[in-house]
C-alpha cells in the first residue's frame, strides 16, 4: 500500500482517536455548533450534469436566503460524477470533514449508496430530488425525502389533466403516452400502468412508447404516434429529448390538441426555449412547482436573479426550490433540536412542519417512512417560452389554454 | 396539396385506407432511415480509412465527431453559417488535427498492442468529452437552422429537408473520397499501403507520411460527418460513446477497409434500427443493431464488402 | 500453495507479509472513509485480476466484461429479493448463468475464428445487448432499478452479507488475495502455459498440440465465474442495480484500467494499477477542492490525461518498474 497516494495522511492518526469515539458516542466528539453544517451531494458532471448543476445554483444562493428567514447555514459542494462509487466514498468523507447533515443527490442509485452510509453513520439525509418509490421504502430511517414518489407525481398529474379539460372544456378521446426507458420513465410508466385505468379520465390510452435515451432522434417514434393519430400525446421525456420530440412533430405536421406531461420536467429548460422558438409554447406539464405567491419564494427569486443573470429564476424554479427546501428542512430540524448530534437531529426533523416554505402546498411534513406525502402538482404551460402556473386557480398567473394552435400559425 | 390527397384515399374503404397508410408510414420510416444512415455512414468511413491503412483501432472515434459538432454549432451561432458550408473548413481543420496527431502520439502507438492504443484512445477520448463539458456546460446544443422545421411532401411522405441536405452532402464528400482514392496518385500509394506495407515501402513510398495523411483523411471524414450531424441532432458530450460503437458496428457490418461498405453499412444500420423502433419498441433498437453486429462478426467478419477478416 | 510461497525469495516474503498484515490491521487505525477507498481498491483489484486472466494470461481482449458483473449481481440479488436465497448459496447461480454466458461468447467468438479487435467488439455488443434487455425485463426491475432492502435488525447477519462498512472491507480483501493466489496457481499450471502458448502464438501453440479451443474458452470461464463473484459482492454493497449503470461500456473500461496500468499479464498488476488509480481519483477530487477550482469535469480530463502519460512512458505497467526499483523479484510469470 502506497501511503503517498492517499489524500490525507491526517485521517489515518485523526482516525486513531475518532475510530473508537465517533461510532459510540457522536455528542461528545461534535460540539456544540452554532451554525448546521451540510453537505449538497450532486451529479455536476456525467450524464445527469444539467440537473445537477441547476440544483447546485440554487444551493449558492441558500445561505444568504436562509440567513435572512433566521437560519445559519455552513455548506459542502460535491460533485458526485452521476457516480454511485463517487458518491458513496464522498459521502463518508464529508462526514469525516465533520458536516452535520446530507443533501442530495437527484440521481437514485448514488443517493441509495449515501442512504447505506449515512444509515450507519447516523447522519441525517434529505433528499431533494428523487422520485423512485423506493427511496423510502427499504426502511431508511436516517433518510427523509421531500419530493413526491413517482407515484404521487403520476396520481396529481392525471387529476390536473382532469382540471385542464374542464377548464378548457376540449374533449379527446384518445391518448398516447410516450415515456423514456430510463429509471425514471420507467418508473412513471409503471405508476401510468397502475394508476391510469382508475383515474376516471375520459379518453382512451391507445398505446404506451418507450424510447431509447441515447437516441439521437425521434422521428421513428413520432412516425408511430403519428399512425395511431390520438388527440392527446403524453409525455415523460428530459431536456433534450423534448426538443427532439417537438421537432420532428413539427417536421411530420403531426398535430395534437395537446401536449402533456403527467409529471416529468423537460418541457420547460432554456435550451428547450431557445431551440423551438414559438414552438414551445402550449404543452402543459403537471409537476410541483414554485408557489410565485409565496414570500419564500419571492425572496428566492430576489437572490438567484443577480447571481445568475444568465439563467432565468422561472425555468430554474423547480430545481433550486426542491433543493432550497432541502436545505431548509435540514436547517429548520437543527432549529428545533438545538443540538448537530445526528440521532437528535433526525428526529427533530421527523417532527418537521413548515408551513412557509418555497413549493406550493401545505405545511412541510414527513410520514412515519420519512415521505412527505403531501406535495401537490400545479399545471404549468409554457407562455411566451415562459412557464406560467395555470391551474390551481389560486396560484396561477394565467388561465390555460388548449387545443394548442397549429405549428404554422406560430410567428 | 397533401389535403387534396388525403380526401381522396378517405374515400375509399376503411381497410384500404389504412393498409395504404400503414404503407407510406413505412416507407417513410425507411426513407429516412436511409438519409440518417448516409451520415453515419460518412462518419463510420473515416474509421474504416483509418483502421484500413494506418491498423489503428480509434476507440475516441465518437468524441472526436461531438467536437465537430460544436464546432459547426459554434460557427453557426456567431457567423449564422450553415453547416453545410462550414463543413469544408472544419474538415480541413480536422485534417490538419489528424495528420498533426499522428505524427506525434499515434505513430509511437502503431506496433504495440491493441489494447495499449486503446487506453490512449480512451485516455483522448476522456480528456476531448469532459474539456466540451467544462467549455460549452451539459446542455444539448442545437443548431437552429431556418429550414430546420421543415419537411418535403412527396407524396404521403414526410421528409425532412435537413436529412435530406446532410445526406446529399455526405455522398458528396464520399464520392470525393472516393475518387481521391482511385484516381490521385496520393490516394494509390495509400492504397499500396493498406494493401501491402513491406511491398510499399520497398517500392520508395513515404510510409509515415502517407499514414498521416491517411489520418488526417480519416477524422477530416469524421469532422465533416458531425457538422452534418449537428443538422439533426444536437451537440452534447454525451453523445459521443454512443458514436463511437454505432461507427464500429457500421464498419463491421459493412466490411473494415472498405468505403461502399462503410456506406452501405451505415444506410443498412439506420433503416434497420428505424424499422426495429417502430415495428417492435423504440427503447429496444440498439438491441437489434447489436444483434446484427454479432451475427455479421461470426458469420462473415469481413463485412458485406470488407477485403480481409 | 505451499510451493508457491516457497518458490519466492525472502525479500519478497516479507514485503508480501508485511503489507497484507498493514491491510488487516487498517481498520483498526483508519476511518470510514479511507476503508470504503481501500474496499473500492481491492474490488478493483479483484475484477481486474480477473480480466487479466483472460487478457494478461491467455490474450483474449475483453471489452464487455460488465456482462458478468452484471449477470453475476443480479442472479443473486434476484434470488434474495425473490427467495431470499442469501448470497453465499447465490453466488454459484451467478457464476453458473456468467459462465454461460462466456460460454456463449466464448464458443461464438472461438468456433468461428473471430480474433482481436473484432473479438473485441463481440464482447461489447454482447454486454450491450444484454444491458438493453435487461432494460425490458420487468421482473428485474427493468430500467427502474431493482432495489434490495435495508433491514437494520439483520445488520448482524454476516451470512446474508447484511452489515457495515468493516464486513465488506474484509471481504473485498479477501478476494483480492484470493485472487492473486488463485493468479499465481494458474500461471504456473498446465492450463496457465497453455495460455502463454496461445496468447504469445496461437498456430505454434496449436502445432504442439495444444487444443487452442479448449484453452481459450477455459478463460473465458474462469475470468467469467470470478467476475461474476464481484458482481454478488457489488449487489450486496450497494443493494441497488439499474441495467444502464451495471452493464454499461464505461463500466467494462473502467475495470479494465487498473490491470493494464498496473501491468498486463503480472499476477500483481491488478492490485497495484487498483492502488493508483482509485486513490488518484479521490486525490484528484481533493486537490480540486483545495485549490477551488469547481469546474465539473476538470477531475475527469486530469484522470484522462494521467491515463495518456501512463500508457505512453510505461507501458508494460507500472508493476514491473515498480518490482525492479524496490528489488522484488520472485513473482515474475
Amino acid at each position: 500500500m502506497s501511503p503517498n497516494a492517499l489524500p490525507n495522511r491526517r485521517h489515518v492518526l485523526a482516525g486513531a482517536a475518532a475510530a473508537a469515539t465517533s461510532l459510540a458516542a457522536p455528542a461528545i466528539v461534535r460540539a456544540q455548533a452554532t451554525a448546521i453544517k451540510l453537505a449538497v451531494l450532486l451529479p455536476r458532471s456525467g450524464y445527469l450534469a444539467p440537473a445537477g448543476q441547476s440544483c447546485h445554483r440554487g444551493v449558492l444562493i441558500a445561505p444568504k436566503v436562509l440567513g435572512d428567514f433566521g437560519y445559519r447555514v455552513e455548506l459542502v459542494h460535491v460533485d458526485i460524477e452521476s457516480n454511485p462509487d463517487v458518491a458513496r466514498t464522498q459521502c463518508e468523507r464529508v462526514i469525516n470533514d465533520g458536516v452535520h447533515g446530507i443533501i442530495g443527490a437527484f440521481d437514485s442509485a448514488s443517493t441509495l449508496a449515501m442512504a447505506q452510509v449515512c444509515e450507519q453513520r447516523r447522519v441525517p439525509l434529505v433528499v431533494n430530488i428523487g422520485a423512485a418509490p423506493q427511496l423510502t421504502e427499504q426502511g431508511y430511517k436516517f433518510l427523509v425525502r421531500n419530493f413526491p414518489t413517482g407515484g404521487q407525481l403520476v396520481t396529481n398529474g392525471l387529476k390536473l389533466i382532469n382540471d385542464v379539460i374542464a377548464a378548457t372544456k376540449v374533449a379527446p378521446k384518445t391518448a398516447v403516452f410516450l415515456h423514456a426507458n430510463d429509471t425514471f420513465g420507467t418508473a412513471q410508466r409503471q405508476a401510468m400502468d397502475r394508476i391510469f385505468p382508475n383515474a376516471g379520465l375520459p379518453f382512451r390510452l391507445l398505446e404506451s412508447i418507450a424510447y431509447d435515451p441515447k437516441a439521437q432522434d425521434l422521428s421513428v417514434e413520432v412516425t408511430k404516434i403519428r399512425a395511431l393519430n390520438p388527440d392527446l400525446l403524453l409525455v415523460v421525456t428530459r431536456a433534450a429529448d423534448a426538443i427532439k420530440l417537438v421537432r420532428d412533430m413539427v417536421r411530420q405536421q403531426f398535430e395534437p390538441m395537446g401536449i402533456i406531461s403527467p409529471g416529468s420536467p423537460g418541457l420547460y429548460d432554456e435550451e428547450f426555449y431557445q431551440a423551438l422558438g414559438p414552438r414551445a409554447d402550449y404543452p402543459i406539464y403537471n409537476i410541483p412547482w414554485a408557489n410565485p405567491k409565496a414570500h419564500m419564494s419571492q425572496a428566492l427569486e430576489a437572490a438567484f436573479k443577480p447571481a445568475n443573470p444568465k439563467f432565468r429564476f422561472a425555468v430554474e424554479c423547480f430545481n433550486v426550490g426542491f433543493t432550497f427546501e432541502a436545505l431548509l428542512v435540514a436547517a429548520d430540524g437543527f432549529k428545533r433540536a438545538g443540538t448537530t448530534d445526528g440521532p437528535e437531529l433526525m428526529k427533530a426533523i421527523h417532527a418537521t412542519e413548515i408551513a412557509e416554505h418555497v413549493m406550493i402546498g401545505p405545511p412541510i411534513k414527513f410520514d412515519e417512512k420519512g415521505q412527505n406525502p403531501g406535495i401537490p402538482s400545479a399545471a404549468v404551460q409554457n407562455r411566451d417560452r415562459t412557464p406560467t402556473v395555470v391551474l390551481p386557480a389560486a396560484v396561477a398567473t394565467m388561465t390555460p389554454v388548449l387545443p394548442m394552435p397549429g405549428w404554422q400559425k406560430r410567428g | 396539396m397533401r389535403r387534396l390527397a388525403r380526401s381522396a384515399v378517405e374515400g375509399q374503404t376503411g381497410q384500404v385506407r389504412r393498409t395504404a397508410m400503414m404503407w407510406s408510414i413505412y416507407l417513410n420510416v425507411v426513407v429516412q432511415g436511409v438519409l440518417t444512415g448516409l451520415v453515419y455512414g460518412l462518419m463510420a468511413l473515416g474509421l474504416s480509412v483509418i483502421f484500413g491503412v494506418v491498423r489503428v483501432v480509434n476507440f475516441a472515434h465518437g468524441e472526436f465527431a461531438v467536437v465537430a459538432m460544436y464546432a459547426a454549432f459554434l460557427l453557426f451561432k456567431t457567423l449564422e453559417l450553415d453547416p453545410l458550408v462550414t463543413m469544408l473548413p472544419i474538415a480541413a481543420a480536422f485534417f490538419v488535427l489528424g495528420f498533426a496527431l499522428q505524427a506525434t502520439v499515434i505513430n509511437a502507438f502503431i506496433g504495440r498492442p491493441e489494447h495499449d492504443q486503446f487506453i490512449l484512445l480512451v485516455g483522448i477520448g476522456i480528456v476531448i468529452v469532459n474539456g466540451l463539458l467544462m467549455i460549452f456546460g451539459p446542455d444539448a446544443q442545437p443548431a437552429n437552422l431556418s429550414y430546420g422545421f421543415d419537411s418535403f411532401p412527396i407524396g404521403t411522405l414526410m421528409i425532412d429537408k435537413v436529412r435530406v441536405y446532410s445526406a446529399l452532402a455526405a455522398v458528396a464528400i464520399a464520392t470525393a473520397l472516393f475518387g481521391f482514392f482511385r484516381y490521385t496518385e496520393t490516394g494509390t500509394a495509400i492504397r499500396a499501403c493498406a494493401d501491402n506495407l513491406t511491398g510499399a515501402a520497398v517500392v520508395g513510398l513515404d510510409v509515415k507520411r502517407l499514414y498521416a495523411i491517411t489520418f488526417g483523411i480519416g477524422l477530416a471524414c469524421v469532422g465533416t460527418a458531425g457538422a452534418l450531424m449537428v443538422m439533426i441532432a444536437d451537440a452534447a458530450p454525451a453523445l459521443a460513446p454512443a458514436f463511437t460503437l454505432l461507427s464500429f458496428i457500421i464498419v463491421i457490418v459493412g466490411g473494415l477497409g472498405s468505403m461502399t461498405g462503410a456506406l452501405i453499412g451505415g444506410v443498412l444500420i439506420g433503416v434497420s434500427e428505424a424499422l426495429a423502433g417502430f415495428m417492435i419498441e423504440p427503447s429496444m433498437k440498439s438491441m437489434f443493431s447489436f444483434a446484427l453486429l454479432i451475427a455479421v462478426l461470426v458469420l462473415r467478419p469481413r463485412g458485406l464488402l470488407g477485403r480481409r477478416a | 500453495m505451499i510451493a508457491l510461497w516457497r518458490g519466492i525469495d525472502r525479500r519478497s516474503q516479507a514485503v508480501l507479509a508485511l503489507a497484507l498484515a498493514a491491510l488487516v490491521a487498517a481498520p483498526l487505525v483508519a476511518d470510514r472513509y479511507l476503508l470504503s477507498v481501500l474496499t473500492l481498491i481491492f474490488y478493483f483489484a479483484y475484477v481486474g485480476q480477473a480480466w487479466n486472466l483472460m487478457m494478461g494470461l491467455a490474450g483474449q481482449l475483453s471489452l464487455g466484461h460488465a456482462l458478468y458483473v452484471g449477470l453475476g449481481a443480479y442472479a443473486s440479488a434476484l434470488l434474495w429479493f425473490y427467495f431470499g436465497i442469501g448470497p453465499w448459496l447465490g453466488v454459484f447461480a451467478a457464476i453458473s448463468i456468467a459462465m454461460a454466458a462466456g460460454a456463449v461468447v466464448g464458443w461464438l467468438g472461438f468456433r468461428f475464428g473471430v480474433e482481436g479487435v473484432y473479438f473485441a467488439l463481440l464482447t461489447i455488443a454482447a454486454a450491450e445487448f444484454t444491458r438493453i434487455a435487461f432494460d425490458h425485463l420487468d421482473f428485474a426491475g427493468g430500467s427502474g432499478g431493482l432495489f434490495l432492502l435495508y433491514e437494520e435488525r439483520r445488520l448482524g447477519e454476516w451470512w446474508n452479507l447484511r452489515g457495515g462498512q468493516m464486513l465488506f472491507y474484509y471481504l473485498a480483501l479477501a478476494l483480492a488475495c484470493g485472487s492473486i493466489a488463485l493468479a499465481a496457481c494458474l500461471a504456473r499450471s498446465r492450463l496457465g502455459f497453455h495460455w502463454l502458448a496461445v496468447r504469445e502464438d496461437e498456430a505454434a501453440a496449436r502445432a504442439l498440440g495444444i487444443d487452442v479451443f479448449r484453452a481459450k474458452m477455459s478463460a473465458v470461464l474462469v475470468s467469467s465465474a470470478m467476475t461474476a463473484v464481484g458482481g454478488v459482492f457489488y449487489a450486496f454493497y450497494y443493494n441497488n442495480l439499474f441495467p444502464a449503470q451495471i452493464f454499461d461500456i464505461s463500466r467494462s473500461i473502467e475495470l479494465m484500467l487498473a490491470p493494464i496500468v498496473g501491468g498486463l499479464g503480472t499476477i500483481f498488476g491488478p492490485v497495484v494499477g487498483a492502488f493508483i488509480l482509485t486513490p488518484l481519483g479521490e486525490a484528484l477530487i481533493a486537490l480540486t477542492a483545495k485549490l477551488g477550482i469547481d469546474i465539473p469535469g476538470v477531475k475527469a480530463v486530469f484522470y484522462g490525461l494521467t491515463l495518456i502519460a501512463i500508457i505512453y512512458f510505461r507501458p508494460s505497467g507500472v508493476w514491473p518498474w515498480l518490482a525492479r526499483a524496490i528489488g522484488i523479484t520472485g513473482r515474475k510469470p
